[in-house]
This record gives C-alpha cells, sequence and structure tokens, in this order.
C-alpha cells in the first residue's frame, strides 16, 4: 500500500549519524559495554540493532551479542486482528541474567510493543536492568513508557503516521511522515 | 501466508502450504519451549475443552499442556464411550458447549465423524485429536515435524507405514499429509488389514515386511490392538510378530539406515523389538513425543483468530 | 449453514380428515392420461361421480357442469401409484410415524397406497396387528396393504402362521431389516407361501459380511474410517434366494436392490423363467456413498450408498425390465435417535414425498424412462407382484388416481413434510414433479404448496 508522503524527516545520512549517536549515548550512560547486550524487536529494531552494534564495535573494538525478539504471541491485540499474524522465533543466543539489555525499536507509539517485549523478554531469564532505545518517538503513550534514548522526536496528529525504511528491507535510509489509512487505527509499526 | 482454516478436521484436504505453514510455526514454539519459562500470553482468555470420550494419556496430556503453555482457560472432560448411552452424549455436550461460550474444543471419539458432527452444532473451532478409524491430524503433524528435523526434504523421502492400516487414523492422516508434501509412501499389512482400494490413494503396498524395510528411509510402525485377533483379521499375535514385527534382525539384515517411528504406546515384542524402540540410533520416538505440544501450540495458535462472520 | 440443536416435537397432523373431500361430481378437466389405450398427445375430461369414473370423453373446452372442476391443463393423470415398501411405525414408535401420519406423507408424495413392513414394536407377525392396521386404515384415501413377517418376531427361527395372516389380509411376507439367515427356513417359507400366491420380500443382506459396517465399502469407507458394507454382502444372499426360488419355483421378490451384482443376477434368472422381482429406491438411482463424506447421518441408510458403477446398474436394470418396481423404504427416525455421530445413527430415511421428484429429475427428465413406465414401475407391477387388481382408469371402475404437475419446480423443505419425521437428506434440493391431487376410495384430496 502506497501511502500519501508529507515530509521526509531523516535521510540516509541523518539516519547514518543518528544511528552514530544513538551508540555513542548508549556507551556513555553505561559507562562502557561491560554486561551489556542488545536485543532488537522485529522486523526493523533487529536491522537498527545491527546497526548500533556495528557502530559500538568502530568505537570499542568488541561485538556485543545480539539478541532477536519476536513479540507476536505477546500482543494485546490478539482478539482484535481478523487473521493470525506470522509468528517468527524469537533468537537470543546469551543468557539474559543479570545483563544490562538494551531493548532496540524503530518508532515508539502507543507503548504496547514496548510492554509486549518485556514481557517477551522476562520469559528468558532475569535481566539486572532494560533500556529502550528508539529511532522515532511520535508521542501519543497510551502506557506509562518512557524511553531512555530517542533519535528523533517527531510528534504527530492524528490522521499521521511514521514510516521508517531500511535498505535491509525497504531498499533505501529513510524516516517519512505519511497519511495513515483511513478508518485504521494505527499501532507501533 | 494467514491460515483461513476455523476447524482441523482432518489432513485429507490440507495443503502442502498449510501443511508447511503449521510445520514453521510449530518451529517458533519448539524455541518457546527451550525456554526457562516455556509460557506464553497469546491465548489469554480463551476457554477450550478437552472432550475425551476415549482413553488417551499422551494426546490429552499434549494438548492439556499445549494450551497452559498458550495460557488459555482449559475443561477436561474425559468418559469411556462406553459409559454412555451411544448418540446421546455428544449431542448433549455440544449444547452444554454451546451455552458455555467455548473458543476452541480439542475432541477425541470412538465414531469416525464425530468431530464433524461437534463442527455443525458449535461455533467455536474444533480440533480432532482422533475419531474412530478416520483421522488424527495433529499426530501426523508432530511425525512430520520429526521427521522434516532429520531429513530436509519430503519428496522423494520413502516412508513405510506398517500395521494395523484398516483401523488406523494415525495412518490415514499420515498417508495423507507425506503424499501431499511429496514423499512416497507404502503400505504393508497382512492383506486382511489394507483398506479396500487402498491402492488409490497412490501408495505401494506390500505383504512382505523385508521389503518394506528394504524400500524405506522411515518405517513406522503402527500399534496392533490387541482384540483384532479374535476377530480373525490374523490368526495369531506371534504369527503377526514373526511376519511383520520390526526386529533387529529384520533390520541388520537390510545394512541401511532406517529411522523408527511409533506413535504409541507400544506393545514392544510385537510390532516393535522393545530394544529397537529405545535405541536412540534408530528411533525417534522421544523425539515425537517433544514435537507433539509444539505442534499442538501451533495448531491452537493458528486456528484461534478471530474469523470474520 | 449451523446445525438447529433442537427436541423434536411430536407434529401435529397437519391435514385434517375434513380436507379429504368426497368426490361426489368432480371433472378433471383437459387431462393427459397416463395410461395404457390413452395417447399423451391427446387431452380428457374425466367426470368423477360418487367416487367412480363416469365418463372419460376427449376435452371440449368450457361447458357448463354443477359440480368442482379440477383443471388439469398440463397435468398428468395416472392409475394411483402404490409404493410397496414403507416403515410406518404404528404399533411402536408413534412419535417418528403412525399409519395416519404416514398415510398423509403418501398422499403428498402422490400415493394413494402402500404395503407397511413388519418390522413394527410388536411385530406385525400375527392377525391381530394385521387386522388393527387394517381396521385403523379402514375407509382412509391412502390404501394400506400390510406385509407380515416371515419368521415369528422376525428372529429367524420360526414360521409364522402365514394362512391366518393371509386370510387376516397380509399381502406378502418379509423379515424387512434383515435376511432369513438359514437357508432351510426360507426355503421352507418360499415352498409354504406358493399356495397362497403372495411374494416372499427378501432384504439381502449377508450379516456376518456386514458386521460393524456404516457405510458402502469402497474408496470413500476406506478414507473416512467408517465400517464397510461391501456389495458381494448383498449379491451372496440375492444368489442364493434366486436358487431356492428356482429350485423351489417359490415366488421371490428382491427388495431395495443396489449392487451391480444383484442387478446382474436378477436378469439372469428372469432369463431362466426363475419367478422374481425387483425393487429399487430413489436414493438409489440418485446418490452415491461419495455423500457421506459429510458425516451427515440423513445419508444413512441399508443398503448403503452405493459407488458410481452400482448406481449406473441399477438405472440399466429400471429401463431394461429387469428391476420392476420403484419404492422408497420410507424409514422415519427421530430426531434424538438420527442427529448423531454417523455409527451412533439408525439406518435409514423418508422418502414418501421426496419419490416423484426425484424419479423426474433422475429418470423421466433425462429420457431414462417415460411417465408410461413410470405407471408401470409404480402401479401395475407392484399390484401384480402382490397379486392384486391394479387400479385402472376406466368407465366404471374406482376412482383411484394420481394427479401431478410434471413442470412445477419446488424446494424440498423438510419442515413442512407431512410425515412425523425429518430425516431426509433432500432438504433444499429443488425437484421437478410434485403431486396435485389424489383420488381413492370415494374421497380426494388437493395438495397444497
Amino acid at each position: 500500500m502506497t501511502r500519501k508522503v508529507k515530509a521526509k524527516i531523516i535521510d540516509e545520512k541523518g539516519l547514518k549519524r543518528t544511528v552514530t549517536r544513538l551508540a555513542h549515548e548508549i556507551l556513555e550512560r553505561n559507562r562502557g559495554i561491560e554486561k551489556l547486550a542488545i536485543v532488537g524487536i522485529r522486523t526493523r529494531g533487529v536491522f537498527l540493532a545491527q546497526r548500533i552494534i556495528k557502530e559500538i564495535e568502530r568505537i570499542e573494538g568488541s561485538t556485543l551479542p545480539l539478541g532477536i525478539l519476536d513479540i507476536t504471541l505477546y500482543r494485546d491485540d490478539f482478539r482484535q486482528k481478523l487473521k493470525q499474524p506470522v509468528v517468527q522465533q524469537s533468537e537470543i543466543p546469551f543468557d539474559i541474567d543479570e545483563k544490562n539489555i538494551v531493548l532496540i525499536d524503530d518508532v515508539l507509539y502507543t507503548g504496547r510493543t514496548t510492554r509486549a517485549a518485556l514481557e517477551a523478554l522476562m520469559a528468558f531469564g532475569r535481566p539486572e536492568r532494560i533500556q529502550l532505545a528508539v529511532l522515532v518517538d511520535r508521542g501519543h503513550r497510551e502506557l506509562p513508557i518512557k524511553p531512555d534514548y530517542v533519535g528523533k522526536n517527531i510528534p504527530t496528529s492524528i490522521g499521521e503516521e511514521i514510516q521508517v525504511k531500511m535498505k535491509e528491507v525497504d531498499g533505501e535510509d529513510c524516516v517519512l511522515l505519511v497519511e495513515s489509512p483511513e478508518n485504521a487505527k494505527g499501532d507501533d509499526e | 501466508m494467514s491460515f483461513e482454516r476455523k476447524h482441523l478436521l482432518g489432513l485429507e484436504d490440507v495443503s502442502a502450504e498449510e501443511i508447511t505453514h503449521i510445520l514453521d510455526t510449530a518451529e517458533t514454539f519448539k524455541e518457546i519451549l527451550q525456554r526457562p519459562i516455556p509460557k506464553v500470553p497469546t491465548l489469554r482468555g480463551k476457554t477450550i475443552v478437552n472432550l475425551f470420550y476415549e482413553a488417551s494419556t499422551r494426546t490429552r496430556f499434549s494438548f492439556e499442556l499445549a494450551e497452559k503453555r498458550l495460557s488459555a482457560d482449559t475443561l477436561n472432560f474425559s468418559t469411556s464411550a462406553s459409559a454412555v448411552k451411544k448418540g446421546e452424549s455428544l449431542r448433549d455436550t455440544a449444547q452444554n458447549i454451546e451455552a458455555m461460550k467455548v473458543d476452541m474444543v480439542v475432541i477425541r471419539h470412538s465414531a469416525a465423524g464425530a468431530p464433524h458432527y461437534l463442527a455443525q452444532c458449535i461455533k467455536g473451532s474444533v480440533i480432532n485429536a482422533g475419531d474412530g478409524c478416520h483421522e488424527h491430524p495433529t499426530q501426523a503433524l508432530l511425525d512430520m515435524l520429526t521427521i522434516r528435523d532429520n531429513y530436509k526434504d519430503f519428496k522423494g523421502l520413502r516412508v513405510a507405514i506398517v500395521g494395523d492400516i484398516l483401523h488406523s487414523r494415525v495412518a490415514r492422516s499420515n498417508i495423507y499429509g507425506l503424499t501431499t508434501m511429496g514423499a512416497e509412501v507404502a503400505l504393508c499389512a497382512p492383506q486382511t488389514l489394507i483398506p479396500y482400494e487402498a491402492e488409490k490413494w497412490n501408495v505401494r503396498l506390500l505383504n512382505d515386511v523385508d521389503e518394506a524395510i528394504g524400500f524405506a528411509d522411515i518405517v513406522m510402525a503402527l500399534r496392533i490392538q490387541m482384540e483384532r485377533q479374535t476377530q480373525n483379521f490374523f490368526p495369531t499375535l506371534r504369527e503377526y510378530h514373526n511376519f511383520f514385527g520390526i526386529t533387529r534382525e529384520r533390520l541388520d539384515r537390510a545394512n541401511k539406515k532406517v529411522t523408527i517411528m511409533h506413535p504409541g504406546p507400544i506393545n514392544r515384542g510385537i510390532e516393535l523389538d522393545s530394544d529397537l524402540a529405545d535405541d536412540e540410533h534408530h528411533s525417534v520416538i522421544l523425539n515425537q513425543v517433544t514435537n507433539g505440544v509444539a505442534i499442538r501450540m501451533a495448531v491452537l495458535y493458528l486456528l484461534s483468530g478471530e474469523t470474520q462472520e | 449453514m449451523k446445525k438447529k440443536l433442537q427436541k423434536s416435537h411430536v407434529i401435529g397432523e397437519k391435514m385434517s380428515g375434513d380436507k379429504f373431500i368426497k368426490s361426489k361430481n368432480v371433472l378433471l378437466k383437459n387431462a393427459t392420461i397416463i395410461e395404457n389405450g390413452y395417447s399423451e398427445k391427446e387431452k380428457w375430461d374425466i367426470f368423477v361421480v360418487n367416487g367412480k369414473i363416469d365418463t372419460i370423453s376427449p376435452a371440449k373446452g368450457s361447458q357448463p357442469f354443477s359440480g368442482t372442476v379440477l383443471d388439469c391443463t398440463g397435468k398428468l393423470v395416472f392409475p394411483g401409484l402404490i409404493d410397496m415398501h414403507v416403515h410406518f411405525r404404528e404399533p411402536g414408535r408413534e412419535d417418528e410415524e403412525t399409519l395416519k401420519s404416514g398415510a398423509l406423507s403418501g398422499i403428498a408424495g402422490g400415493f394413494t397406497a402402500g404395503c407397511t413392513m413388519p418390522n413394527t414394536n410388536p411385530v406385525t407377525d400375527n392377525r391381530e396387528i394385521v387386522e388393527f392396521i387394517l381396521e385403523e386404515m379402514k375407509n382412509h384415501l391412502f390404501s394400506v396393504f400390510p406385509i407380515a413377517a416371515i419368521t415369528k418376531d422376525q428372529q429367524g427361527e420360526k414360521l409364522v402362521e402365514m394362512a391366518e395372516l393371509v386370510d387376516a389380509g397380509a399381502v406378502a411376507f418379509s423379515d424387512d431389516g434383515k435376511s432369513v439367515a438359514n437357508s432351510l427356513l426360507l426355503r421352507r417359507a418360499l415352498e409354504y407361501s406358493k399356495m397362497f400366491n403372495v411374494p416372499i420380500i427378501e432384504h439381502c443382506e449377508d450379516a456376518n459380511l456386514v458386521v460393524g459396517g456404516d457405510m458402502h465399502e469402497g474408496f470413500v469407507s476406506s478414507n473416512l474410517g467408517l465400517g464397510g458394507m461391501p456389495a458381494i454382502a448383498e449379491d451372496v444372499i440375492v444368489a442364493r434366494d434366486l436358487m431356492l426360488a428356482e429350485y423351489t419355483g417359490g415366488k421371490i421378490h428382491i427388495a431395495h436392490i443396489s449392487t451391480k451384482g444383484s442387478v446382474e443376477l436378477v436378469r439372469r434368472a428372469k432369463d431362466k423363467g426363475v419367478d422374481v422381482t425387483a425393487e429399487a429406491t430413489p436414493h438409489h438411482f440418485t446418490l452415491t456413498d461419495e455423500a457421506v463424506r459429510s458425516f451427515d447421518s440423513n445419508y444413512k441408510m441399508n443398503p448403503p450408498l452405493r459407488s458410481e458403477e452400482h448406481v449406473e446398474a441399477v438405472i440399466q436394470g429400471l429401463k431394461d425390465g429387469t428391476i420392476d418396481a420403484i419404492v422408497t423404504d420410507h424409514a422415519p427416525h427421530s430426531i434424538e435417535e438420527k442427529d448423531a455421530e454417523f455409527s451412533a445413527a439408525p439406518f435409514g430415511i423418508t422418502g414418501l414425498e421426496t419419490a416423484l421428484g426425484l424419479i423426474a429429475r433422475q429418470l423421466v427428465n433425462p429420457g431414462i424412462l417415460t411417465w408410461q413406465d413410470i405407471v408401470q414401475k409404480m402401479c401395475k407391477n407392484p399390484y401384480q407382484i402382490l397379486g392384486m387388481e391394479a387400479p385402472q382408469i376406466k368407465v366404471g371402475e374406482v376412482a383411484n388416481l394420481s394427479v401431478i404437475d410434471p413442470a412445477g419446480e419446488w424446494e424440498v423443505d423438510k419442515f413442512k413434510m407431512k410425515s412425523r419425521s425429518r430425516n431426509t437428506p433432500f432438504h433444499g434440493w429443488k425437484l421437478p414433479a410434485r403431486a396435485v391431487a389424489v383420488f381413492n376410495n370415494g374421497l380426494y384430496y388437493l395438495v397444497d404448496d
């Protein structure tokens, strides 16, 4: 579905700069990489997580463990959906106990995806701390959730949505402000 | 792909794409089952009734565990069909289920078609957990998941199903599922236990178990029910074992790698040698049990989507 | 569509007695008569006076007439049709059907007579029950001719008192529902019944070969995992019965023939001069065992629905005269018993009200049989098999007539049926041909929609 684009908020270079800044902030706040692990939420959160890991590797010279989280089974809009979404595997190839986890998502909106991700993550163990990094915070929170790292705050109005495009799946890197499809209640993605 | 079905009554009309989708979804649930907390909130608030009109421990436990791992509320009703008057109970139960607003029903019944009957009576989804001699779709799916764990592709894979084909719902579901996925299937049994016109299933029919082992990558042994010998399907269990039992001697003689499967419970020493069943080199019978929970979670998950009226 | 879960309720007789009208002075105007000696090209006016055919004259257009005029333009008038194989559940299961409700069902289907099978409770194996049935239906528009059991209580052990039963009014003998397993006993029955010129009607089925069976044994039963009832279970008994009939010179009638093998056996026996006749049902020339894939118990009957080749053989048998009669095997069952998983449900479906429509759809419209042939198979031949005079459309005869509209398409609605039971697989079917009126015993009835 093509939607009407109202503005390009971040371009390719801007996205690269944002990732670099997020990587620095994460290192600074955690005072290094000890006990640190990155977990991306499917789908674009994973690619964002990979880029941040690469950036940290460039700065620190070592690679952080990457986890992938599929939150389909934890969604609270399960009963409203007509068809069952395809569920994919989560891959957390390390012990999360006592770890400092940085959860990565592309867009923060109602907070429901983050809530589901927190619940999903807890099934793997008991991390010491979980932080949240997002590329875009578009506001309109429905749950008491606040990000620790924000790439860009983009306050949206009703009728607008944020579309994140990444080379790995979309062929280009950018963040767009688009018109939402009529009568559709937007969610985090 | 989206899964459009409301019920899972059998595999006869299920496509290769759908089977693949169920197996893929089950892989996800296998991962969940490995977690320290192997439970997801997906079916929270959904009510599932397990209706077992026939004795079963494995299948019932497997479904119950799958339901609990998905956080559904479950009710269990077990009885033997002989304890209730024929025909009466299922209709009454259907009325009760309708009144309780149950989301899903898992049913095992001694009558072929009982799940189909129930599906017409109630609004919720129906999963067939074995109906008479008809089908047992989740068993075949877990068998296929186990096969896929060990072999990459179903195409050209050779599976011999040995034993009482005539009365086996496991055999029927596996015949439908495996042939749909492109496997070559052979049925091996005394002639009295091969169904009428079974050749129309596009399967090989054999009366010689050595030939079946020679043919197969996988041998699926079926449980022989003791009462069949009194109905003269074969003269004695001794003769059955001597001519159709899967024995180490036969496998050694075949001198090839053969995977052994069995839906359980095994009559050790009749259809299958005891030490073969426990031999990890040949047998994947325990993997079959683990895969059972994952398959049932996948089926419950896929059927639980709200369907459009 | 959701299946309605409902308690069966007793359905009151929807046709009250007063809808039977005395045929004092009725004109069937501009009718096509299907009877020997009449051309279908010509139109006739039939005058019925005091229950008898008074005059038959070429149609004259409008003329002053003092009685009731029934416009029969485009309608066919048959001599009254008979269904020589029905189960009315009285005495015993009046909740499923009574003699009267069964009669109404028959009338709605265009029949003026029926032969009731003896598997009542208690079994129709004695004078009292035969007389009860005849007394109950005395002077009714619909004539009921009782068939008595061959063996006491249909147990296959001891012959009934045949002479006494014939004297009481039994028109044939049958242990319908099962065969007489004991060959010696059947031999005796064939020999003994010869004295009264009444047929022995055999339900041909080897009880051992069908053990555990719910449907025809074929690829469909293999798929569904339902117990099979092989065609040979019918064939072996038909073969035995024909040999016994040939040997004894007895009169055998093969009930609801359903297999290719049986049709061929009867054909050969007729060629040899054996005194054998046979009947077939509409469901056996309409449906195949594929229908059972739905697990709907309304497709469960005995003999079971067979596969295509058998259906074709039955149709061929009807066409070449091997099969003499068409019967419905009308077998009402309560919702409580029939609405269940397939193997728990009893065998049998209702048939009286769908028979003509199915015959038109399957046999007449495709050109396999003519309406003239249908009159043979549903009137002339059955009466002859029973050793009775068949009704005729002839001046001076009792007006025993079935009037049908061959063109009127209608939709089968089981809830509107006159039968007390609802077990029909044809609910929702659109059928051609339906009964318009029936005349018999000084009465007539106009079938409403």
